[in-house]
């Protein structure tokens, strides 16, 4: 899966930046979209594009359950968020709820990762390549369960064991 | 096992389970409120289409709906929420719906307890991250998103990584001016907001076994900002007294093994708490009070399900009594059971008296959704829970987060005040 890095060099984006508390009352993906990132990067929705990726530091989604969060970004164009840490909801929403893919990585992707640069995810080598400088980063593996919910496109069409 | 897995492995109907086993869990009560139950909707909606039957529900008796976040309705939208809501309960046959102008009614987590919704042992998911909220009632309580809770709706079970569980041991009672608020802001300074990540936050020792149910429910419900999946304590005959004089019956005990294995033990000495208050923007950045900053405080925020339970009004009104605010004050009971409560006991009349305004129940400015939205460059002090950017209103205002005991006395000063030094 090809894509351009949107990059947020920090820790801690919370839910109440990804999607504004006011809006949690609007439950229409598309409008909710318009307000993505608001709390943090007002051009956000003028300068995402579908299929762009999202790069931030540890803890991302952190603070609420709102699922508007993974709602807002997924409708906005994002496919996957790359974070070298995930706030547990955010985290199974994202995946439950098919909207995107949280990729955890390491510090080296981070850091060598840049605004703009095209890569390419790939999760069954658990993979990610920067082909914008030509290196290549690993991914941490998803678990088992997360792997299957992935693969069967969210929970609702997965089947237990 | 520990009290959680003890609870997990029940639920999922095996012998034993240990940190890292995925486990299906069957559900025992699960909320939703008047953000998630309209999102449920939207998730129903979608399901429909593809082929999923969504016209009943696994066991509609052990669902409750609470309308909180944008109530007396804020906006047009927000009163075609609870519509939504009353549809939805009426459609399925959910009898708990707990409707504001109705009698009983305030924040999803301030019910679960106040009303005795949900029991020692339980495993219980709401759709609002501070469902972690209950787990001081010896529960399993777990926040879940839109599309999970769904899933529990129709399925009555759900997922989960069984966590590792971090022990928290207080040993001694807390000083008479600092509150559990206090020292869990304490813990989320020490551990940061991901140092309980994915993991159980459970609090014991003697201090705990001294705390009063509701402040370990304040303890539990910030277990959130630390990114637990749930915090706990394990349920003592305090917490049969407390559900039983709210109706419950047969209430039984749960406790975790002798030999229960934690992933870490940090402890604490109760003597040494100090009020705290966590600057903004982030629940780990704290402060001691005396230490703080002297700025000048535009407002002072007693409301929510972490702030505003009876014990905390109690507080901010022993601070109140008698003395006028210098600041814009407002107190937000957290039910109508509170309300009528604090009315009996001349909480309110303390609370007008001194110039605030006493506000119905509601999530309110807490989420920026309305009732004393903050403006650019406003600085707030509040019993709430969080304070990113944006949190209480507009993204340049500013929140300071206190007990009700230093909310009350820096509502008198204007500045953040330690409550031992007011006149």
């Amino acid at each position: 899966m090809k894509g351009n890095i949107i990059k947020y060099e920090q820790d801690n984006i919370d839910t109440d930046v990804i999607i504004p508390g006011q809006y949690l009352k609007i439950h229409d993906y598309a409008e909710l979209a318009t307000h993505a990132m608001e709390g943090l990067d007002p051009d956000f929705h003028s300068k995402v594009k579908e299929g762009n990726f999202i790069l931030s530091g540890k803890n991302f989604g952190c603070g609420s359950s709102r699922e508007h969060a993974p709602i807002a970004l997924s409708h906005s164009g994002i496919k996957a968020v790359l974070a070298l840490s995930f706030a547990r909801i955010f985290y199974r929403n994202a995946v439950d709820g098919a909207f995107l893919l949280p990729i955890e990585i390491q510090e080296d992707a981070y850091k060598g990762i840049s605004e703009g640069d095209e890569i390419d995810i790939d999760v069954s080598k658990n993979e990610i390549k920067n082909l914008t400088k030509n290196h290549t980063y690993k991914m941490k593996p998803f678990s088992e369960i997360i792997g299957k919910i992935i693969e069967a496109g969210g929970l609702f069409n997965y089947k237990p064991d | 096992m520990n009290i959680v897995e003890k609870i997990l492995a029940r639920a999922s109907g095996r012998n034993n389970v240990y940190p890292d086993d995925v486990v299906f869990a069957n559900v025992d009560k699960v909320m939703v409120h008047d953000v998630s139950g309209p999102g449920v909707l939207k998730v129903f909606d979608k399901l429909k289409k593809q082929g999923f039957d969504i016209e009943k529900l696994w066991d509609s008796s052990k669902v409750w709906v609470a309308e909180d976040h944008f109530v007396p309705s804020a906006d047009k939208i927000s009163a075609e929420n609870i519509v939504k809501l009353s549809n939805f309960t009426k459609k399925y046959g959910i009898a708990k719906h707990f409707k504001y102008g109705m009698g009983q009614y305030g924040i999803c987590h301030t019910l679960s307890h106040e009303e005795a919704l949900v029991m020692p042992g339980d495993v219980y998911v709401g759709g609002d991250s501070h469902t972690n909220t209950t787990g001081a009632l010896g529960a399993f309580a777990c926040g879940l998103g839109h599309t999970d809770v769904a899933y529990v709706l129709l399925n009555g079970k759900i997922w989960f990584k069984v966590p590792e569980t971090i022990y928290f041991k207080l040993n001694g009672k807390l000083p008479d001016h600092v509150m559990a608020k206090d020292f869990i802001l304490k813990i989320i300074g020490d551990i940061g907001t991901d140092g309980g990540n994915y993991k159980t936050m459970q609090f014991g020792g003697s201090g705990i076994d001294a705390m009063s149910v509701e402040s370990r429910l304040t303890l539990c419900n910030m277990t959130t900002e630390a990114g637990a999946k749930n915090g706990i304590v394990e349920p003592d005959q305090k917490v049969v007294d407390y559900l039983t004089s709210r109706g419950a019956i047969n209430v039984s005990l749960i406790k975790g093994n002798h030999d229960a294995e934690y992933a870490q033990i940090i402890e604490y000495e109760g003597s040494e708490m100090e009020p705290l208050v966590a600057k903004p923007f982030s629940p780990e950045n704290i402060a001691i009070v005396r230490e703080a900053p002297s700025i000048e405080l535009d407002k002072s925020y007693i409301g929510s399900c972490t702030g505003a339970k009876y014990e905390d009004l109690e507080a901010a009104a022993k601070i109140l009594k008698g003395k006028k605010v210098k600041i814009r004050t407002e107190v937000l009971p957290a039910s109508i059971s509170i309300y009528k409560r604090a009315m009996e006991n001349g909480l309110l009349k303390i609370f007008l008296d001194a110039g605030v305004t006493v506000g119905p129940p509601t999530c309110g400015a807490c989420c920026g959704a309305h009732m004393g939205v903050l403006a650019k460059d406003e600085i707030c002090i509040s019993t709430t829970n969080r304070n990113f950017p944006g949190r209480m209103g507009h993204v340049e205002s500013q929140t300071y987060l206190s007990s009700p005991l230093v909310a009350a006395a820096s509502a008198i000063t204007g500045k953040i005040t330690d409550p031992r030094d007011l006149n």
